[in-house]
């Protein structure tokens, strides 16, 4: 759980120099072709002949029928604020149980190295379920069914998969798992965002209010992560601002000077 | 010193007990931990797997065998879900090919250096040069696909180099059988020389055709598809070494001696304390599986074990790096192919297995592709020409 110890690493060409060396004695007889051009080559045909990972589903009542039948019409696509709509509410459902096995390991292993506390990381979780619900509120709303699985949804699954990876690992500790729902984090401010952008194309103004407050606690869920993540790898806040100037300056100097 | 097979006891079946804690242990470090650590517990899981499968065939025709078969295999599932387990979750599907490929280089180097049968070590190099081969197409795609060192996972014990390229080795069916040996002369090493390849292929062909479906991209579906269809010509030629004529008894006899003899080369080869204790412990339970199944021997078939076993264990087998004995196999043996039972010339192959091969590579090989133009370097062939623009 240690992880910034030292140890026995062996998966470098250091601890081995003379089997590494060994390892580029021979000079092997490849004709030079650009692999990058192979591999595209063989992805090609797939991508050309690709269909989707699936449908959006047809609102299934007759008032969600007609409202986004009628936007459609508008030619306003609807079924990218429904697909959107699934993907944050599988999203935040994923991100429930994340905060879960992260609780689970803060209950046994956590310390007063890092400023978290458990009943913040509880209210995270709490505020993850409760955004799920107003998703799901949400695409009822619209006549939508929010048990249904979109292909945006399916794909934040996807992406989520090593996130939880990481968190359920019973080896890995709290700074490695932060670095997770950082990651996660950042991901759903910018689902916020986006959420909010289509749904004010639809005129769905209620909803804009409602997503916007939502909005702003993922905010605040990304800032605490952030602190919590720089606190476990010894870093204050003050540290994290001064690197990033730092970074920026040195950007912003011209080449020749 | 040599362990007795014929006289020692081992764990009575009935003391063969496990929890689900016990199953479920703490895996071994993907990055601390020896290659070779991970190559026995590849290795001993291919073993356990093929004692399972075994099981299930002999019952399938034994009446009167069902009951302790049924018995002993139940543990061996139990084993079989312990070793396999042990493998950490943060290997990739990929990382953990190379590691089934490091397996299929070492042990079967080792295997084939130690072997007495000339015709045997024949056909277990001539594998090799096949695996070896996939070992370099992988190592592209890992390389390629996640950005990732397959050196990582070998730590310089193993070559990343083209071996018999994979795209030449699909034959007719009829070239991947080989002479059996024959049950009355082979050595008892080689016996379990045999065995042990067949348990290591079957699982490496069974693991490629369930992750190769779990890769999203074409290229890494389309390599496992070519190289999965390779390990099953493996299963095929390592299989159709056994004798036929050794009856279900027989066999069974050889595939417990086998659990045996692979669990006690891993306790003399293991440097992991943790991991040598699951080998001691497994060990000791085969030895009881070998003695049952002893018993059913000289009761059904009024026959001595010791007719078909030795009373030691031969020597463990070697895990470390075979390099330079791959490297010569290499060099002296790449062009060899197969034309029925024989190793032949390139040019003198069948035309069955052109014919077949032809229309397979007709549209693409995926190993050539994947690995176009690939030399492995330390950190990744991106590890080289910064500043190249596109």
């Amino acid at each position: 759980m240690d992880e910034d110890k030292m140890g026995m690493n062996r998966t470098g060409v250091q601890m081995s120099p003379i089997d590494s060396k060994a390892m580029q004695e021979l000079a092997p007889t490849v004709p030079e072709m650009d692999g990058e051009q192979a591999l595209s080559e063989l992805r090609a045909s797939y991508i050309t002949e690709a269909d989707g990972l699936g449908s959006v589903p047809l609102p299934g009542t007759f008032k969600g029928v007609v409202s986004s039948g009628m936007t459609m019409l508008k030619g306003e696509s609807p079924q990218i604020l429904l697909d959107k709509l699934g993907e944050r509410l599988a999203f935040e459902r994923t991100g429930t149980r994340l905060y879960e096995a992260l609780v689970c390991k803060c209950e046994i292993i956590l310390d007063d190295t890092i400023s978290l506390r458990l009943d913040d990381l509880r209210e995270l979780r709490n505020e993850e379920q409760r955004h799920m619900l107003l998703v799901a509120e949400a695409i009822e709303e619209l006549g939508g069914d929010p048990t249904a699985q979109t292909p945006c949804a399916d794909l934040v699954g996807v992406e989520a998969a090593g996130l939880l990876q990481v968190v359920t690992d019973p080896r890995t500790s709290i700074g490695q798992c932060l670095h997770a729902v950082l990651t996660a984090e950042l991901s759903d401010r910018a689902g916020w965002e986006t959420l909010i952008a289509l749904a004010d194309a639809q005129g769905l103004d209620d909803m804009v209010i409602r997503f916007s407050q939502a909005l702003e606690t993922e905010r605040e869920h990304l800032g605490m992560v952030e602190t919590w993540y720089n606190e476990s790898l010894g870093l204050s806040y003050g540290d994290v601002d001064l690197a990033a100037s730092a970074l920026t300056g040195a950007r912003a100097r011209p080449l020749n000077t | 010193m040599a362990l007795s097979l014929l006289n020692t006891k081992g764990c009575d079946l009935d003391r063969q007990r496990f929890t689900w804690r016990e199953l479920v242990q703490t895996p071994i470090s993907k990055l601390d931990d020896d290659a070779f650590t991970r190559v026995r517990i590849i290795l001993m899981n291919g073993i356990e797997t093929e004692a399972i499968r075994f099981s299930h065939l002999a019952a399938r025709c034994n009446a009167d065998l069902r009951l302790p078969l049924a018995r002993i295999r139940r543990v061996e599932q139990h084993q079989a879900t312990l070793v396999n387990w042990l493998l950490g979750s943060d290997h990739s599907a990929l990382e953990t090919t190379i590691g089934y490929e490091q397996v299929a280089i070492e042990v079967t180097a080792s295997l084939a250096l130690r072997e007495p049968d000339p015709y045997l070590a024949q056909t277990f190099r001539f594998g090799l040069l096949e695996d070896f081969d996939h070992m370099y197409r992988y190592a592209a795609l890992l390389d390629r696909l996640e950005g990732k060192d397959a050196n990582n996972i070998l730590q310089s014990y193993t070559d990343i180099l083209p071996g018999r390229p994979t795209a030449v080795e699909h034959r007719a069916p009829a070239d991947d059988l080989r002479n059996n040996y024959d049950r009355n002369q082979a050595q008892f090493l080689s016996k379990l020389h045999c065995l042990t390849l067949v348990g290591a292929e079957y699982q490496t062909h069974d693991y490629y055709m369930h992750v190769g479906p779990q890769f999203a991209d074409p290229v890494a579906r389309q390599l496992y598809a070519e190289i999965a269809s390779i390990e099953e010509q493996h299963v095929t030629q390592y299989e159709s070494l056994l004798d036929p004529g050794e009856s279900f008894l027989e066999q069974w006899l050889l595939h417990e001696a086998n659990e045996c003899y692979n669990y006690y080369s891993c306790v003399e080869a293991e440097t992991n304390h943790q991991i040598k204790a699951i080998w001691e412990r497994m060990l000791d339970y085969e030895l009881g599986h070998f003695q049952l199944a002893c018993e059913l021997f000289k009761t059904y078939k009024r026959r001595d074990p010791a007719e078909i076993v030795t009373t030691d264990l031969p020597r463990p087998i070697e895990f470390k790096s075979q390099r330079e004995f791959v490297r010569q196999t290499l060099a002296g043996e790449v062009d060899l192919r197969a034309n029925g039972p024989r190793y032949v010339p390139a040019a003198d192959e069948s035309q069955a297995t052109v014919t077949y091969r032809c229309h397979m590579n007709s549209q693409g090989s995926p190993t050539e592709q994947v690995a176009a133009g690939y030399v492995w370097r330390p950190g990744t062939e991106l590890n080289r020409n910064v500043g190249v623009t596109h």
